[in-house]
């Protein structure tokens, strides 16, 4: 275990604890920002593609995972993005403003989600929001108006000061950039008073409430956020996919993104990072796998959801902080080393409410 | 003028008169206790003074103001912080963070500029922490700052949650049971504790508690509750020698 000797606040308040960690980090990104000189293009579009998930996610846990509220429709949220894209580009606007267009215009239909879900709580709100992304689709798929007449709407590829953005190294670093950004911006918040009534929300609303934090205001703030960061991540899917459809974000999407966050760790920025790397890895894993299968189990189309439903059963059971939370125990492991016990991490008896003396 | 002023107040579960026509006053500075057998009604009483029941009829002012008109979310904002019977903490939070959130009607931020964590979001998360040091200091929970509150003993939990509460700078605190589940080390300490918050503090406190060793020792004035009525009024001391109380608390 190592002990920091803290002698000011703002070693408290400040994202990164330790003189290290400033080293690692740096390390990580310059690493990323070589990948494209060091990889096969294949590799960098699909690293990119991890990225924008990882957006998503962590546009989930703001909600799930922190103010937890459970969303099995965020790809709904994704599908406004991309398509609000998709319109801002084909009108001509430049890059930074569709950006920019695609993520308030879905914070705003995140408010509007919001309402019904002040009252709903747990595997109702599950529900509503998962009957909210079939609407979506549905709309998306049916109403001229919203897909311009198209079953298949092309996305440009956007230019910007000679850069294409769309596609290749310029689709790169952007989705970089902007994950960064993400990452930054939520890490910002939940170290600022609104990320922690998120936290209260989650874990005690009634004391929440009693603290001053108004449920119904903090409740479409989530909302919102997740949804603007969610239709940014859209925006950045509509061109890796270039065509858009509305079954593209079909609740197969939705259950990954819910995937991601469980895996990674509810609670955790890091782990819904790690959470999207980890389904980056498996979608191509299990395509792999498939031709090794007898036949009779690999051709079934239901393969994938059913390898989802029990990664996400496992997790739920044996590792319940997720990845992050496994990622926690191995470092402790090598900084108490040799001293670690196996009882270290054992999981402390709650008080269950039932159980709590009168 | 007395700071907390409750008027004929009363509310009905269904058929359950939980509360049924009770008054009383609470001046500033004391310590002032409800007692009564368990089902009294004393924790309903609490809920509606932070309004999280709504009355079916009386009143409630504080500072010679109406509170019934205050949402849950703004009593706090006008100076009234509890505890809960049953431990209302934030569990996956670390003792820090609950005690920050202490200090969440203090708040001077807004949405935006948090995102970004601009200079004056430092400047005020220094100050909340300097804030919540003290509370810290106050209560002994050095060791525990940076704990997880879901591993902590229930003792250590119960005064995360009065620190948590302390944190608001109250005027009142509303504390209910704080006692309950501690040993009695623990409970002399909160005697102590309650001594300091009314006099050095200047906080006025309004508790519900069992313990009447505890009672008496911090108690100024003891109100006795029973399905729903206040039986009697007035001195610890004296207020155990009622007849009526007496057998109020043999029946039950
Ligand atoms: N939400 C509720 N719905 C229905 N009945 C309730 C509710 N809350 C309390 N009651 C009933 O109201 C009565 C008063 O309850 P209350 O919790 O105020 O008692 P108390 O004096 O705090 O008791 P204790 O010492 O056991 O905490 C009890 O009969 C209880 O069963
Ligand atoms: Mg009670």
């Amino acid at each position: 275990m190592r002990y920091v000797f803290k002698t000011s606040h703002d070693q408290d308040i400040d994202l990164l604890r330790h003189k290290s960690d400033w080293g690692w980090y740096a390390a990580l990104i310059a690493l990323l920002a070589a990948a494209p000189a060091l990889l096969p293009a294949y590799y960098v579009g699909e690293l990119a593609f991890v990225f924008v998930l990882a957006i998503a996610s962590v546009g989930l846990m703001l909600l799930t995972g922190f103010t937890g509220l459970v969303s099995l429709g965020h790809g709904a949220f994704l599908l406004i993005g991309a398509y609000i894209e998709a319109h801002a580009l084909r009108a001509g606007l430049p890059l930074p403003v569709s950006l920019a267009l695609a993520t308030l215009g879905t914070g705003a239909v995140g408010i509007l989600l919001g309402l019904p879900a002040l009252r709903l709580t747990g595997l109702y709100l599950a529900i509503a929001t998962l009957a909210f992304s079939g609407i979506v689709e549905h709309l998306f798929a049916h109403w001229k108006f919203l897909s311009a007449g198209e079953t298949f709407l092309t996305v440009p590829n956007p230019r910007l000061g000679g850069v294409r953005f769309g596609s290749g190294p310029g689709y790169y670093y952007l989705a970089l950039a902007l994950l960064a950004g993400t990452v930054l911006v939520c890490l910002n918040l939940l170290r600022s008073p609104t990320g922690r009534a998120f936290i209260a929300l989650r874990d005690s609303p009634i004391a929440a409430e009693t603290l001053g934090v108004a449920l119904a205001r903090t409740k479409t703030m989530a909302f919102a956020l997740s949804a603007a960061i969610g239709g940014l991540a859209g925006a950045l899917y509509a061109h890796k996919i270039s065509t858009l459809t509305a079954e593209s974000f079909n609740v197969l999407l939705s259950l990954e993104l819910l995937m991601m966050v469980v895996v990674g760790g509810l609670g955790s920025i890091k782990g819904a990072v790690l959470g999207a790397v980890f389904l980056g890895l498996l979608d191509p894993a299990i395509a792999r796998f498939k031709d090794y299968l007898p036949p009779a189990i690999g051709a079934q189309s239901g393969l994938q959801l059913a390898l989802y439903g029990l990664i996400l059963v496992f997790f739920v059971l044996f590792e319940p902080l997720g990845l992050a939370g496994r990622w926690a125990k191995i470092k402790a492991y090598f900084q108490a080393f040799p001293i670690y016990r196996r009882a270290m991490f054992k999981r402390t008896k709650a008080y269950m409410t039932s159980e709590r003396m009168r | 003028m007395s700071l907390l002023r409750v008027e004929n107040l009363s509310l009905w579960f269904g058929g359950v008169r939980a509360v049924d026509g009770v008054s009383f006053a609470v001046e500033k500075g004391e310590v002032f206790t409800i007692i009564g057998p368990n089902g009294a009604g004393k924790t309903t009483v609490i809920n509606m003074i932070s309004r999280l029941l709504a009355p079916r009829g009386g009143a409630i002012e504080f500072d010679g103001r109406d509170l019934l008109s205050v949402p849950a979310h703004g009593v706090i904002g006008r100076g009234i912080a509890r505890t809960f019977q049953n431990l209302e903490l934030f569990e996956h939070a670390t003792v820090m963070q609950n005690l920050l959130l202490g200090r969440h009607a203090h708040r001077t931020t807004g949405l935006v500029s948090e995102l970004l964590f601009l200079p004056r979001v430092r400047a005020a998360e220094r100050e909340h922490r300097e804030r919540v040091e003290t509370v810290i200091d106050f209560l002994d929970l050095h060791r525990h700052r940076d704990s997880m509150v879901a591993g902590l003993p229930y003792g250590v939990r119960k005064i995360v949650e009065l620190g948590r509460a302390l944190a608001a700078a109250p005027r009142l605190l509303l504390l209910d049971e704080p006692a309950a589940g501690l040993n009695p080390e623990e409970t002399e300490d909160l005697a102590f504790w309650i001594e300091d918050m009314v006099a050095d503090l200047g906080i006025t406190i309004l508790m519900v508690e069992h313990d009447l060793a505890l009672v008496n020792e911090v108690s100024d004035r003891v109100l006795v509750m029973n399905q729903g009525q206040a039986i009697a009024h007035g001195a610890p001391a004296e207020v155990q020698r009622d007849p009526k109380v007496i057998e109020a608390y043999l029946g039950a």
